[in-house]
């Protein structure tokens, strides 16, 4: 039996990818649940397991060429079985992937309008031009000239023509700005930084990770009532635990941070109020068993929330061995897709940048997202006495159609309780 | 300098050359009681008489072929078809014996002959009147094919051909016989394999001829609004083809249209854009833009026909899809 490799979806908002790497060459054997190759989506580079055993019999899509996403990629089968006919081209008919067996002739008159319909065959016009480009870098002859006169390493300049060709424009503006050959390629393929926008009023082409962050942010600024719940909470307690227990964990080398107690407080409100950990569909809620909890990340090149995956039955030590290891791999562009579109629901942490408290905006699908600022020790009123507390403002950004007002603050009030009685959150 | 039709400078170039050699004389279909199916030659034949002004039958393979005869012989024939659909009937004595011959003599006859045939579509002429084969006949060695856009080229190039001793072909765009244009009194002449740059511009180069030329005026004209300098060249010579002129417009330009009313597929900018991608590689900042007319016979209705030849719109839509500008 032939299976057909897609291009799978690593998130909501993915329309395309490129395989950054095959783990496989052509005729390598191949275990379900293996490695087959490393995906690059607009956000990071994922790892896809095979989901058939067998000989990996045809790579239709080389490294590093974007394509949409459920367009077929390569072919996994025994070695003695036939590949369909378009095997090569991406997808260039649905059909054929098995041989028909004859038909009985002359079905009947009212069958016949039936069978003459054929399943639509994707557009042509919304593959790429080019079946195999591969990886080469698209530049005119005239801009590959330029580029080597005035030694700039085409890798690193943006093409603005057509299909994202390199141009003379291109190359002539990268020599002015002084691109110079990059000293190597980097091995990992972390998301590029940003390009900074200077201030004498140029354009800047935005980078594929920022328009992502573009969309994410209008969708769901669009189509999320969000609403805000604020609530102080005195971490005095908690930064004492914290404390002792970073000094237990020390010979570890194992250091919880405040987030960490935010999530794990999170966490423990989720498991009470799981409204907060279900997706808004239509006429539905659709619940989560499992919590896992986006953790905001600024990375270089832009935002990513990735997900501590399974908090629900995770202590909090290990919520900060997770955490821990969660940011390394944003950094080093080894997200898993789980990792990656998997939260649901996120917290965000901007203390410190010493900010006392901001909203935060809800990842789509997801219904919430904590948002804390910085500990800070502030007077507070106990017991009519004026004592010196250190106070963490934490909001809670909710949808609308998800929960209301009187609930968000519940929940949050549950967070806020969970805080302040730390013990609960060691067990 | 006066302005003259480019109609006019071709009868003048006609003049000249009866007037100026008594070897020259004029042959083709109503070209002397009736004036020429475009009226190029009217009044000629009281001028010069019915010996040096011939008309001829419905039969263009036998009167090219007498033609041909007469020029080996050492007369200067000037041919004109009444359309170059017609000229599909002379192919045997033009190709054949007309192109071949010199060579095959091993130089010994020479074939002095003009063979000027009205070409192109928009005047609603129907799929039998309209089609244009001047690229066919600049695929055959032997030839000179030339292709006036404007009365000075017309005159200057039709005094060249005079003076060739090799069959030219005069492809005349039947749309541009009532265009206007500065011609010189003095004798200067056009010579045949050189293109003219008739616009000058550093971002894009226009190539063209004959009516592809006005519409290339219009594109370059529409670009010049968006701050786009467009250089336009008329080839004027389809055979030679003047591949340097183009060459070194690229050069600056870095970027290339290719305008041609006609067919498209196997059309004269198929050979330029083939020449460009062999020489010129290395200049360009994206593919050769070639424009050309759809590939189906002329169609007789005025819209329709106006659809099937390209406009300055078609070449802008090119040009934005192949260089994004």
């Amino acid at each position: 039996m032939i299976t057909e490799v897609t291009m799978p979806s690593m998130g909501a908002d993915m329309t395309e990818g490129a395989v950054a790497r095959w783990l496989k060459k052509e005729g390598d054997a191949v275990k379900r649940g293996e490695i087959l190759a490393e995906i690059e989506t607009d956000k990071a580079v994922v790892e896809m397991e095979a989901y058939g055993s067998g000989v990996l019999r045809k790579i239709v899509v080389t490294e590093g060429k974007k394509v949409r996403v459920g367009e077929l990629i390569a072919y996994i089968g025994d070695p003695s079985d036939a590949l369909p006919a378009a095997a090569g081209k991406p997808r260039a008919e649905p059909a054929a992937t098995k041989p028909e067996a004859p038909r009985p002739a002359a079905p009947s008159a009212a069958r016949a309008p039936e069978t003459a319909r054929q399943p639509e065959a994707p557009a042509a016009a919304e593959r790429p031009a080019s079946a195999d480009d591969g990886d080469r870098i698209k530049a005119s002859p005239v801009a590959k000239k330029l580029a080597e006169q005035h030694g700039v390493d085409l890798a690193t300049v943006t093409g603005t023509g057509p299909g994202g060709r390199i141009t003379r424009d291109d190359v002539e503006a990268a020599a002015k700005s002084g691109s110079r050959p990059a000293s190597a390629p980097a091995a990992a393929p972390a998301p590029a930084p940003a390009p900074a926008l200077a201030a004498s009023g140029e354009t800047v082409q935005l980078t594929s990770m920022r328009q992502a962050i573009a969309r994410v942010t209008v969708r769901s600024k669009t189509q999320i009532p969000h609403f805000y719940v604020t609530a102080a909470v005195d971490m005095t307690e908690a930064m004492k635990v914290r404390k002792q227990l970073n000094d237990a964990l020390e010979p570890e080398k194992i250091r919880v941070s405040v987030n960490d107690f935010v999530i794990r407080a999170a966490v423990v409100a989720l498991k009470k109020y799981p409204k907060f950990n279900s997706f808004f569909e239509g006429d539905k809620l659709v619940g989560h068993a499992q919590i896992n909890i986006g953790i905001a990340i600024a990375l270089e090149a832009g935002l990513i929330v990735p997900a501590v995956l399974g908090c629900q039955s995770k202590s909090l030590k290990e919520i900060a061995v997770s955490a821990r290891a969660l940011g390394e791999k944003a950094r080093s562009g080894k997200l898993t897709q789980e990792e990656l579109t998997g939260a649901t629901f996120s917290t965000s942490n901007l203390g410190m940048f010493d900010v006392d408290q901001f909203v935060a905006i809800i990842v789509p699908p997801q219904s919430g997202i904590l948002a804390v600022g910085r500990v800070t020790k502030t007077p507070v009123v106990k017991n009519d006495q004026i004592v010196i507390a250190e106070i963490l403002k934490a909001t809670v950004s909710v949808d609308h159609r998800v929960a209301d007002g009187a609930e968000a603050a519940v929940f949050l009030g549950e967070v806020k309780k969970a805080l302040e009685n730390p013990i609960s959150l060691l067990v | 300098m006066p302005e003259i039709t480019l109609r006019e400078a071709l009868q003048r170039g006609l003049r000249e050359a009866l007037d100026g050699n008594p070897n020259v004389y004029l042959m083709g279909e109503d070209i002397g009681a009736y004036g020429g199916a475009y009226a190029i030659t009217a009044g000629f034949i009281d001028e010069y008489g019915p010996e040096r002004i011939r008309d001829v039958p419905i039969s263009e393979n036998t009167f090219v072929g007498a033609a041909i005869g007469s020029a080996i012989g050492g007369l200067r024939p000037i041919v004109e078809f009444m359309s170059i659909s017609f000229s599909l009937l002379a192919f045997d004595q033009m190709i054949n014996i007309g192109a071949a011959i010199r060579y095959m003599s091993g130089g010994q006859f020479k074939v002095p002959i003009v063979i000027r045939a009205p070409t192109g579509s928009g005047i609603q002429l129907a799929a039998t009147h309209s089609h244009a084969f001047e690229n066919w006949l600049a695929s055959v060695p032997g030839f000179r094919v030339v292709a006036p856009t404007t009365p000075y080229d017309a005159l200057g190039l039709l005094r060249s051909a005079l003076a060739e001793d090799n069959p030219v072909i005069m492809a005349e765009h039947v749309s541009l016989y009532g265009r206007r244009g500065e011609v010189p009194d003095d004798r200067y002449t056009v010579p045949i394999g050189k293109a003219d740059v008739k616009l000058a511009g550093s971002d894009i180069t226009l190539v063209a001829f004959a009516h592809g030329v006005v519409t290339a005026f219009e594109v370059a004209d529409k670009l010049k609004e968006r701050g786009i300098a467009a250089e336009v060249i008329d080839l004027r010579s389809l055979r030679p083809l003047d591949m340097d002129t183009i060459l070194k417009s690229i050069a600056k330009t870095n970027r290339v249209a290719l305008i041609d009313d006609n067919w498209r597929t196997g059309g004269m900018m198929a050979e330029v854009s083939a020449q460009i991608s062999e020489q010129g590689f290395d200049l360009l900042d994206g593919p050769v833009a070639r424009v050309g007319g759809d590939d189906v016979p002329a169609p007789y209705s005025r819209p329709l026909e106006q659809l099937v030849i390209p406009d300055s719109d078609r070449v802008i839509q090119a040009i934005q899809k192949t260089y994004g500008i």
